[in-house]
């Protein structure tokens, strides 16, 4: 089997005597969605901003292609290929949609320090903005200030912006949260066709597409990974009934 | 569309307004006028740098004086050197304006480098106050530093030059400052639609999404910062040969403020919004204080109006508010 | 260079550094609790000046006067909190600056059009007369008195957060304002409240200040600047940092005006030294921040995260 592409060894961070990541290790395999599932209060999300980097952990390493980046920024993360899309869409709300694509794009290039040339005359730019856009059904909405688009349409756009960087691996942070059904489907097909261009992370509630997409699950409670394992083998694990059953009931 | 017609309309209006003003002035023997536009002219250029910080990056530098007086201070330090023959650091003084405003750009640069790497690990209301307290340090330092005229000041006897003109009389210095104005909107202009200002505007908006994409957010804004304090300081520069005075009170905070107004007031990050707000606050400086000496009171009246009832200046009052495409 | 020297150099820079407090308590509360950053507040000081010298020259009275000056302070801030800052809560922090410093300018402006343009001059109480002698040296009453009577604000200001219910409601304003209002406290009273707190001290310090000093527009914003630099320092929102930023602030500065151009002079020509020593020592508050900016990004004692 294929090296993976993102290792987690044992991290660890606590807030005060919150231990929100608990010694967690898991990996991401070339050609995977892996998705990482919990209660809310599991951990999810400080999870998320150690991998990305917003969030220092206490101790443990993240290893992605080869690198230690541990300690190194978020900006840094991104050009080395880290992926990710926004739990609450978080684009640049003046900037039109086709705007918010070229901006991945130009910072994919690393050309961001060009003072002369005006870059929305940058045709290249612009067709492979508007390609992108083309491939998650935002072409028509192109010059739409992303604050004036719908939610489904932002989500849309943060994988599209996603796109445009060309990881080497995606973190999808809930994706389909607050989409319709019709939308959710749609999103389900879409991942299914990506996870050959670069593997997935994927945070998600939504259970059903949760079930329908993975080929593994981790499931995070109190900060630990309690099970990792198929769809199957998740779905029959009593740890995993009692955590999210006695949760739930 | 209509908005961005009518913008451009006032951009012309403007830009020719404040070139044929002082041409009817020097046709009519009316020498304060001209000395009023080139005010106008030297003040909007200290606006467009703060712009680029301000208006487009979103940092609300509150010292931006600390600049517009170190081009002051380069232009007089310099002049005095070349008019009494001692030289400055192994180096001899110039009067001639084409070696002092890249000086003085050069040194606001590197003093924007410096307080930038300070206070741009901040932000916020942080940033507001550390950048106001830097330039204040800057402020003392000059006041007691008794060699280039302390509290006093240092004049400037003889305005630098410019070649081919006589910088002397009003219009030509007019023409001088009316000119380097038109250039620093043009690099205004290219900045904000280059990859650069594609990159400083989202900041401004949503850092961590830039981060995110693998752009680092400081090193663009400690980039603009270094590019907004270098035309402040030309600004200064200018200012100093206006007045034939390099003044410790060009860095003092009143300044930045008054910067900080023409920009609010005229349009924050819109090309010619410190052209209009600069046109604006002399106006209202010279029609107001005619009639009183509290003037003051009135333009505080206007400006507390402004932001509690206008949102966009003057140029969204006339063209609407901006849409980037 | 004498051992009674120094010490009067100390009391001078502790005694500037208890006023200073008294202007960075009330700008660091208004900003924890409403994340208000308010340029007029060496206004609220000027007025506090100008209102004790006026009331005391009418009355014959310091302590009328230093009355008048806090009531006066704290009146004016509770009425621009009702009539302007309060719209300015929810919005961005360049709004509140444009607007504050639009009422430096407003009120600034009144107060040459109230008092005229030339400075008054406020007399020290005759019970504060004099010196008292303090074993090293002779040393002036009333700046002793200044001492002490910060430091009692100080403790009474304390008492007030740490011990009151008003207090318990400031606290809980900085920590989370959803939640008071959801507990029925009248947010926008507990507001105006705070502002007038926070001018009354403000006013109280330019009265007191002012018999030291001569009674101007424009004394105000000198003061304010250093209290940025004070709550920078200490941390925004925190009354300790507040405290430990001022008194750093105050005998830092006052020392260092002393002291570097005495030192400079022991290695070059003495007129150099003190103009030298005199640059640099203006410049040494501002170094001291920024060495704690790069330690401690969020000063000495945060209190947002």
């Amino acid at each position: 089997m294929a090296e993976p592409v993102l290792t987690l060894t044992d991290l660890h961070k606590s807030f005060g005597a919150l231990k929100a990541t608990d010694g967690v290790s898991l990996t991401l395999n070339p050609g995977e969605i892996h998705a990482l599932i919990g209660p809310n209060g599991a951990g999810k999300s400080t999870l998320i901003g150690q991998i990305s980097g917003r969030v220092l952990p206490d101790a443990g390493t993240i290893t992605f292609r080869g690198h230690d980046i541990t300690r190194l920024d978020v900006a840094q993360r991104a050009r080395l290929g880290l992926g990710r899309s926004f739990q609450i869409s978080s684009l640049i709300p003046d900037y039109s949609a086709r705007r918010n694509v070229m901006l991945a794009l130009q910072a994919r290039q690393g050309h961001s320090f060009r003072f002369l040339m005006p870059v929305m005359r940058d045709r290249g730019l612009r067709d492979r903005a508007d390609a992108i856009l083309d491939r998650v059904g935002l072409r028509g909405r192109a010059s739409v200030p992303s604050a004036e688009l719908s939610h489904g349409e932002r989500r849309l756009l943060e994988i599209a912006v996603a796109l445009a960087l060309e990881p080497a691996c995606f973190l999808l942070d809930e994706p389909m949260a607050g989409m319709g059904a019709e939308g959710v489907g749609a999103l389900v097909t879409f991942l299914r066709d990506l996870k050959t261009e670069a593997p997935i992370l994927l945070v998600e509630h939504d259970m059903d597409a949760v079930f329908a997409l993975a080929d593994r699950l981790s499931v995070l409670v109190y900060g630990q990974v309690i099970a990792t394992g198929t769809v199957d083998e998740i779905r029959n694990d009593p740890r995993v009934r009692e955590a999210y059953l006695g949760e739930e009931a | 569309m209509a908005d961005i017609k009518r913008e451009y309309a006032l951009n012309a209006l403007l830009a020719l307004g404040l070139l044929l003003v002082p041409i009817w002035a020097l046709y009519n023997g009316a020498p304060f006028t001209i000395t009023l536009f080139t005010r106008i002219a030297i003040l909007a250029l200290a606006g467009i740098g703060l712009n680029i910080a301000l208006g487009l990056g979103g940092m609300v530098s509150f010292g931006h004086a600390v600049y517009f007086g170190l081009g002051g201070y380069v232009a007089g330090i310099l002049a005095q050197h070349a008019f009494n023959g001692a030289p400055i650091l192994g180096l001899p003084g110039t009067n001639q304006m084409l070696i002092i405003w890249p000086v003085a750009m050069v040194l606001s640069g590197l003093l924007a480098a410096v307080i930038g790497a300070f206070s741009l690990r901040t932000s916020g209301i942080f940033f507001i106050m550390i950048t106001l307290a830097f330039a204040q340090m800057v402020y003392y330092f000059a006041v007691s530093w008794p060699a280039y005229g302390g509290e006093d000041g240092l004049p400037i006897y003889v305005r630098n030059q410019f070649p081919g003109l006589n910088t002397m009389r009003p219009f030509e210095l007019f023409i001088v400052c009316w000119g380097v104005l038109m250039l620093a909107l043009g690099v205004f202009a290219l900045i904000r639609a280059s990859r650069f200002g594609a990159a400083l505007m989202a900041i401004r908006q949503n850092p961590d999404r830039v981060a995110s994409l693998g752009i680092n957010p400081f090193g663009v804004k400690l980039a603009a910062f270094v590019i907004s304090g270098m035309i402040t300081g030309l600004a200064g520069a200018l200012m100093a040969d206006l007045s034939r005075f390099a003044s410790p009170a060009a860095m003092a905070w009143t300044m930045s403020g008054e910067l900080i107004v023409i920009i609010i007031l005229g349009g924050t990050g819109r090309l010619f919004g410190p052209v209009a707000g600069a046109a604006f606050l002399v106006g209202f400086e010279v029609f107001f204080g005619g009639l009183t000496e509290h003037w003051k009171l009135w333009l505080g009246l206007v400006l507390l109006a402004a932001v509690l009832f206008n949102r966009g200046g003057i140029v969204a009052l006339i063209a609407g508010r901006e849409r980037l495409g | 260079m004498t051992a009674a020297l120094l010490f009067e150099q100390f009391l001078n820079g502790l005694q500037f550094g208890l006023m200073l407090f008294l202007m960075s308590a009330g700008l660091t509360l208004v900003f924890g609790v409403m994340g208000l950053i308010n340029l007029a507040h060496g206004s609220l000081f000027m007025i506090g000046a100008f209102f004790c010298a006026a009331a005391a020259g009418l009355t014959g009275n310091f302590w009328l006067g230093l009355a008048a000056g806090m009531a006066a302070a704290a009146a004016a801030g509770a009425l621009i909190e009702m009539t302007v800052l309060r719209r300015l809560y929810s919005r961005d922090h360049l709004d509140q600056v444009l607007a504050t410093y639009a009422l430096i300018l407003i009120l600034s402006e009144g107060t040459k059009i109230l008092f005229g343009p030339f400075p008054l001059y406020l007399d020290v109480p005759p019970l504060l007369t004099g010196t008292v002698n303090l074993g090293l040296t002779e040393y002036p009453l009333y700046r002793l008195a200044l001492i002490g009577f910060g430091l009692l604000v100080a403790v009474g200001l304390w008492f007030l957060i740490a011990r009151t219910r008003l207090g318990v409601r400031i606290r809980a304003g900085e920590n989370d304002r959803e939640m008071i209002a959801a507990l029925g406290v009248n947010i926008r009273a507990l507001y105006t409240v705070v502002f007038a707190l926070g001018a009354g001290l403000a006013g109280m310090a330019g009265a007191l200040v002012g018999a030291v000093q001569s009674v101007q527009v424009g004394m105000g914003e000198p003061v304010l600047i250093l209290a940025f630099v004070v709550i920078v320092i200490g941390g925004i929102g925190s009354i300790r940092g507040a405290m430990v930023g001022a008194l750093m602030v105050g005998i830092i500065d006052t020392m260092g005006r002393f002291l570097l151009p005495r030192i400079f002079a022991t290695f070059m020509e003495v007129n150099q030294a003190s103009g030298v020593g005199a640059a640099l020592a203006s410049m040494l508050i501002y170094l001291l921040m920024a060495l704690v900016l790069v330690i401690k990004p969020k000063g000495l004692f945060p209190i947002h995260g």
